[in-house]
């Protein structure tokens, strides 16, 4: 806090970032491909993709969801899912009792490996101060209606520890292949802001 | 620490306002900024607990007013200067210098 100046909002981060960019880059400091690499995985590689891969295995296999709910690290690493923000993975299982949710209500800590970066939502003010006072005022606004008797458990993340919810398997869905129960994991069903599409909802 | 930023619990910041179809960056800076950040930090002169206390160690009407990449931005730019790697006055002449000439 030593300079004033600098703890106001950038004017312009568009130009502010890339003199930035220009400044590290002439004195070594960043490779520019290596941050369009940076950029290409956080976009189009790593995503929700990959924990609805984790959570189709985990509906199709009991050896893996046991494997899973024991040491979630090592079984995301069985389908190479891990590294930054996933070193330490805890798995949540939902059952027709209990429903878990994720916030960070500090910051925005998220398991980038399985979900990739948190949407707006889950960094924002309001999530982080109501997920933890009316977490179920927040599930009806997204739509998740839960009876009473279902109890309803928030997990608070941090810097080293990260969750992935397990959702219940949806019905009607026995027989199918990991491939079609993973079209059916939403990336709010692994936070717990969400639930499973059921078959009739997945798009053809 | 008790800052700004340790806001569960708190009353009165509105509605949670989910986006369908969300992007991973809303604007091309964005991108930018999260790369620079994450090549920034692989140079191990600092940890994640500090790039967070960067972040956080601020008033809550900045904290609060800025965006989440904004955040990241300042607490970069503070961890940098600290640490002399880039100064105002460089980012100011190379902005200048970027937009032709004009400040």
């Amino acid at each position: 806090m030593s300079d004033h100046h600098h703890q106001h909002p950038p004017s312009d981060p568009t130009l502010r970032v890339k003199a930035l960019e220009s400044l590290l880059v002439e004195k070594g400091l960043v490779d520019p491909a290596a941050l369009d690499v940076l950029i290409d995985t956080y976009e189009n590689k790593v995503g929700p993709r990959n924990g609805a891969r984790v959570v189709a295995r985990a509906w199709a296999d009991p050896d893996y969801r046991q494997r899973l709910l024991i040491d979630a690290t090592a079984a995301i690493a069985e389908l190479d899912y891990s590294g930054r923000q996933g070193e330490d993975m805890v798995v949540l299982e939902n059952t027709p009792t209990v429903h878990n949710m994720v916030v960070c209500t500090l910051c925005s800590c998220y398991p980038w490996p399985v979900l990739g970066l948190p949407p707006v939502w889950y960094k924002s003010a309001p999530y982080r101060s109501r997920a933890v006072l009316e977490p179920r005022a927040v599930l009806t606004e997204f739509g998740v209606h839960l009876p009473v008797t279902v109890e309803v458990r928030v997990w608070d993340s941090t810097a080293e520890l990260r969750y992935l919810v397990l959702p219940m398997r949806p019905a009607g869905t026995e027989g199918w292949s990991e491939e079609q129960l993973a079209a059916l994991v939403t990336r709010d069903a692994m936070i717990g802001t969400g639930l499973p599409l059921n078959p009739a909802e997945v798009p053809s | 620490m008790n800052g700004p930023h340790d806001l569960g619990g708190l009353h009165g910041l509105g509605p949670v306002q989910p986006e369908s179809n969300e992007p991973v960056f809303h604007a091309a800076w964005e991108r930018r900024a999260f790369a620079i950040t994450l090549a920034m930090g692989a140079h191990g002169q600092w940890n994640l607990d500090q790039s967070r206390h960067a972040r956080e160690n601020t008033d809550p009407l900045t904290y609060l007013s800025q965006s989440y990449y904004e955040i990241w931005l300042r607490g970069l730019e503070t961890l940098m200067r600290e640490r002399g790697m880039v100064n105002e006055a460089e980012i100011q002449t190379r902005m200048a210098e970027l937009s032709g000439g004009e400040s």
